[in-house]
């Protein structure tokens, strides 16, 4: 155990025992529990920029401990991992700031910070598992630690939607358990590693590796909300705003997303898939789940619901990146991941605060809210500009490098469902900023709420107002040293280099 | 040795003669069990499998007591499990100062202690004859607990289970008779060396086996366990589930790996095996439909019972032997932990609001944080999530199905867990509604929650411990 595994650890530890202490604190200690929290989270994201300096810096960081003879539970740090954590720690403090503003004077705060803080430490595990089992470990902690976020309200509907949740990602983590035992009955341990681990069952079991990737795909598409898997992610939209924003952004979507990356790149290696032909109808259906999500976007009413769809389509582009073989396409998916948990977490964080503050749930009731929450609404414009891909925000970029491997690899289809997408992307967000910039607002909210100084709680604000500026950096500073694309384009060099 | 026998027994007397001092005499029970336990689990660890000749008498003339790697692990999953029954049953029992109730609190630590000393004799006996003693001071001791509630129902079922357990006996002292017939001896090792293979140590061992599953409950002859478990006090329930019937399937492990490993054919494992799978869609499709929370928890037991079986099918290859051997026994200590804090929080429950019906104890996470959270823990380990001893325990069979080639384990685990998962949603969701007024009308004191919760969190954390409980299952294990 030496300083390096110790850094592995505390970031494990600085949200689990956050959560744990939290469990235990009264309902009326608010002013302990949020020091708690931001103490976990502000620790956690030291913690995590050491390690990201670590390595850049080509350091070896591995823990390991051995729960079943030969089965270790094992973390590390690649560049891929460091990726997804680096954004679940940032987006995580936000989030608890805003939830802390958000769930004021509710009912059974510590049980919700206890799992909120629990659900993190999942997405976490996850992103630094170093081998599948330990993957499987924490993926399957994700799903049960969301259940009680979920169905926190405790009304009808938000039992049912945590029912259908439930249903759905259980039944893929059973797949997907499946999926890994039937894997580890093959190849014995399968660590996570460039260019993949199943080189020597490429001829021996090219069949079964073939249907062993389906299952993977569906057992972890569940959570990646790959259309026909996509049902949970709209009804479970009944949760409160933060939650969303962890469904959403943070954690469960993403842990799908980032599951299917690293099938694909750690645990086949993309050469490998695509020689086995996996990877073409992996990206028609993301090319499918893309265009569906959007035209289902079009039709919804609700703003929670309509943002919902919206990250179906969104999150597939991950997935398509991760499908279409070369590393231009990859850039592009990988840097998505970042890029679309900062976009979605603006959107839901404006959604947050038009419900709060003035009781507006519908994109019908939306006109002229920019007059009464000009921050906010400023925020949730350049998210929604972002997503529809508007030069020189962060979506833009993902779309940019798509686009042009999915050219290189002669995949013409997918500029076309590229080029859809941001069509339809435009015909659901660009009406919801019509209404709220240039309509007048009417005589009466629905159910406003008077924060005094600023327009709405300051923790409130000051979320969405952090998100929006680093969508705008991601996108301006693509090309810098310090922006997740330089960091992507590293990822893709050990993937794909020589 | 010895001691793990007569501490509860001497115990148990005592506790008959003084009533008052019934809970102080299983607290010492308990210390004694306990160090002797500890003691035995370092020296198994350090010095392999340990004998012991009651009074310097060797078999087959006197009595043999022998420790391998499974007998301490069911020797300290049951003092683990006594322990927090008897931490629960204090606050339990002084519920009402009634006449019904001191006249319960009487017989409860007795009876608790015979049972102790019934498992214990049961976990180090060696010989067939012995264990028959055992066994039927366990089923007496288990049938007179049930009966402890004094009303109507609960008095119809322990006189179902007594008929049932009597007959499980009969049968089995049947085939012990026919053994010592055929070997002349009933020694476990010298009955494994000697054994001819013919008709009557057939009809011998079918007949054991018979009674022995009755015991165990399996499907289909497992109709007597639902009412019996549900009826019974919150504690004894527990005791019930966690470790009565998992006495008679060690029992039946011994039988068939150590004693009469010849019979252990392709045929006859997939003959338990099937049964295993009927009990596990049975009993979860049953406690799918169940609307009493001690009738669910019931039936759940029935279908874990059943993943117990699917060891046998699994240990006819050489691959996945120990693997499946390791999954079941893994399976079977979280169950019982599991179980055991289910089986609490359903008391908590029935204390808390006079009554089990699921669909109305809207709100049991608002009043009762704590027994919610353990049994919600307590079903991630009955689901077989991660990191639990149920996950551990299922990934091994599950590895050792696929290993073999036998898929149709590797579905059944798969269906089983997901119908699991459907019964606890249907609690959970109840857990999570806002509470009606009125529902929750008394109190429950902290230790009762705190018990459940402890336990609960062993069986979630056993999965972590796992490679601990695999080394200590391989030291004298049925493998060459």
């Amino acid at each position: 155990m030496n300083v390096l595994s110790l850094t592995l650890l505390g970031v494990l530890c600085s949200s689990l025992l956050t959560g744990l202490i939290i469990f235990f604190l009264k309902e009326e200690s608010h002013r302990l529990r949020t020091w708690l929290n931001l103490l976990g989270a502000g620790l956690k994201l030291v913690l995590v920029a050491a390690l990201l300096r670590g390595v850049y810096l080509g350091k070896t960081y591995a823990w390991s401990f051995e729960f079943l003879p030969g089965l270790p539970l094992a973390l590390g740090a690649d560049a891929n991992s460091m990726l997804f954590v680096t954004l679940s720690t940032v987006l995580w403090f936000w989030t608890t700031l805003y939830a802390v503003g958000y769930l004021e004077d509710s009912p059974h705060r510590s049980r919700f910070f206890g799992f909120f803080s629990l659900c993190v430490t999942a997405t976490t595990g996850i992103a630094l598992s170093a081998n599948l089992m330990t993957f499987l470990i924490f993926y399957e902690l994700l799903t049960v630690s969301t259940y009680p976020l979920v169905v926190h309200r405790g009304t009808r509907k938000a039992l049912q939607g945590g029912r259908v949740y439930l249903t759905y990602t259980l039944l893929g983590g059973a797949i997907l358990l499946l999926a890994v035992a039937w894997l580890y009955s093959l190849a014995g341990p399968v660590p996570f590693k460039e260019r993949g681990v199943i080189q020597g069952l490429m001829v021996s079991h090219r069949r079964e590796l073939q249907w062993l990737f389906l299952l993977f795909m569906i057992g972890i598409g569940v959570k990646a909300a790959i259309a026909p898997l996509h049902g949970w992610l709209p009804r479970a939209m009944v949760a409160p705003a933060p939650v969303s924003s962890l469904l959403h952004a943070v954690a469960v979507v993403k842990a799908g997303a980032f599951g299917i990356v690293r099938i694909v790149y750690d645990v086949y290696g993309a050469e490998n898939a695509a020689e086995l032909g996996v990877l073409p109808p992996l990206a028609i259906a993301a090319g499918v789940t893309i265009v569906y999500g959007s035209v289902c976007a079009l039709f919804q009413d609700e703003l929670k619901k309509r943002l919902a769809f919206s990250t179906v389509s969104q999150v597939s582009y991950i997935v398509l990146g991760a499908a279409i073989l070369g590393p231009l396409a990859a850039i592009g998916g990988l840097v998505h991941l970042v890029h679309q948990g900062l976009l979605k977490i603006t959107l839901f964080f404006g959604a947050g605060n038009y419900a709060e503050t003035l009781g507006i749930h519908r994109v019908s009731e939306m006109n002229g809210v920019g007059r009464r929450l000009p921050l906010t609404t400023a925020a949730f414009t350049v998210a929604a500009l972002g997503m529809i891909g508007v030069p020189p925000l962060a979506g833009y970029v993902s779309k940019w490098y798509l686009s042009k491997g999915a050219v290189t690899a002669g995949d013409h289809w997918v500029t076309v469902v590229l080029a859809a997408s941001s069509l339809l992307n435009a015909a659901y967000f660009l009406p919801i900023l019509y209404r709220a910039w240039f309509l007048p607002p009417p005589e009466k909210w629905p159910a406003e709420h008077s924060f005094g100084r600023w327009e709405t709680h300051w923790m409130l604000l000051a979320a969405p107002l952090v998100t929006a500026a680093l969508v705008i950096w991601a996108g301006v500073f693509a090309e810098s040293a310090f922006s997740p694309l330089a960091w992507v384009k590293l990822i893709a060099a050990r993937e794909y280099g020589p | 040795m010895s001691g793990l026998i007569l501490g509860p027994l001497v115990a148990a007397a005592l506790a008959f003669t003084f009533p008052k001092r019934g809970r102080g005499m299983a607290w010492a029970a308990a210390g004694v069990v306990g160090i002797a336990v500890l003691s035995l689990i370092r020296a198994v660890l350090g010095g392999g499998v340990q004998s012991h000749r009651v009074s310097g008498w060797g078999a087959p003339l006197g009595i043999d007591l022998r420790a391998d790697g499974l007998a301490v692990l069911l020797l300290a999953l049951t003092a683990l499990i006594a322990v927090a029954v008897t931490g629960y049953a204090a606050p339990y029992l002084r519920a009402a100062d009634s006449p019904e109730a001191r006249h319960r609190e009487r017989y409860f630590w007795p009876l608790l202690l015979f049972l102790w000393t019934a498992l214990n004799a049961l976990f180090l006996s060696r010989d067939l004859f012995n264990l028959y003693v055992a066994l039927e001071l366990l089923g007496f001791a288990a049938v007179a607990l049930v009966a402890l509630e004094g009303k109507g129902d609960a008095l119809r079922a322990a006189l179902r289970y007594l008929f049932v357990s009597l007959s499980a006996s009969l049968f089995y002292l049947l085939g012990v008779a026919l053994v010592y017939g055929q070997c002349a001896t009933v020694d476990l090792a010298l009955v494994a060396e000697r054994a001819p293979r013919g008709p009557a140590l057939t009809v011998a061992l079918a007949l054991m086996t018979g009674g022995l599953i009755a015991k165990a409950a399996l499907f289909p002859l497992h109709f007597w366990l639902p009412p019996a478990h549900a009826n019974a006090p919150a504690p004894v329930s527990a005791l019930l589930s966690a470790l009565v019937v998992k006495g008679a399937f060690y029992l039946l492990l011994r039988l068939w790996f150590e004693a009469l490993p010849v019979f252990h054919t392709p045929a006859a494992a997939r003959l338990f095996g099937m049964l295993g799978a009927a009990a596990i869609l049975w009993g979860s499709i049953n406690a799918l439909t169940q609307s009493r929370l001690k009738l669910l928890i019931a039936y759940s037991t029935v279908a874990q019972l059943g993943y117990l079986f699917l060891v046998f099918p699994l240990m006819t290859g050489r691959d996945g032997r120990f693997g499946a051997w390791c999954g079941g026994l893994l399976l079977l200590g979280a169950h019982a932990c599991a179980k055991t804090a289910m089986f609490l929080v359903a008391g908590n429950i029935l204390r808390a609001a006079g009554h089990d019906r699921i669909r109305e104890l809207a709100g049991i996470a608002q009043v009762l944080p704590v027994s919610a959270f353990a049994l919600g823990l307590a079903g991630v380990s009955l689901v077989g999530l991660p990191p639990s001893g149920g996950f551990a325990g299922k990934w091994l069979l599950l590895s050792a199905g696929l290993r073999e080639g036998q898929w149709w384990v590797a579905a059944v685990i798969l269906v089983g867990s997901l119908l699991a998962a459907a019964y606890i949603m249907r609690v959970m969701t109840r857990a999570f509604a806002p509470a009606v007024p009125g529902t929750w009308v008394r109190p429950v004191p902290p230790i009762m929650e705190g018990t459940a919760l402890a336990l609960a969190l062993v069986a979630v954390g056993m999965g972590l411990a796992g490679s601990w409980f695999v080394e200590l299952l391989w030291l004298g294990g049925p493998w060459p």
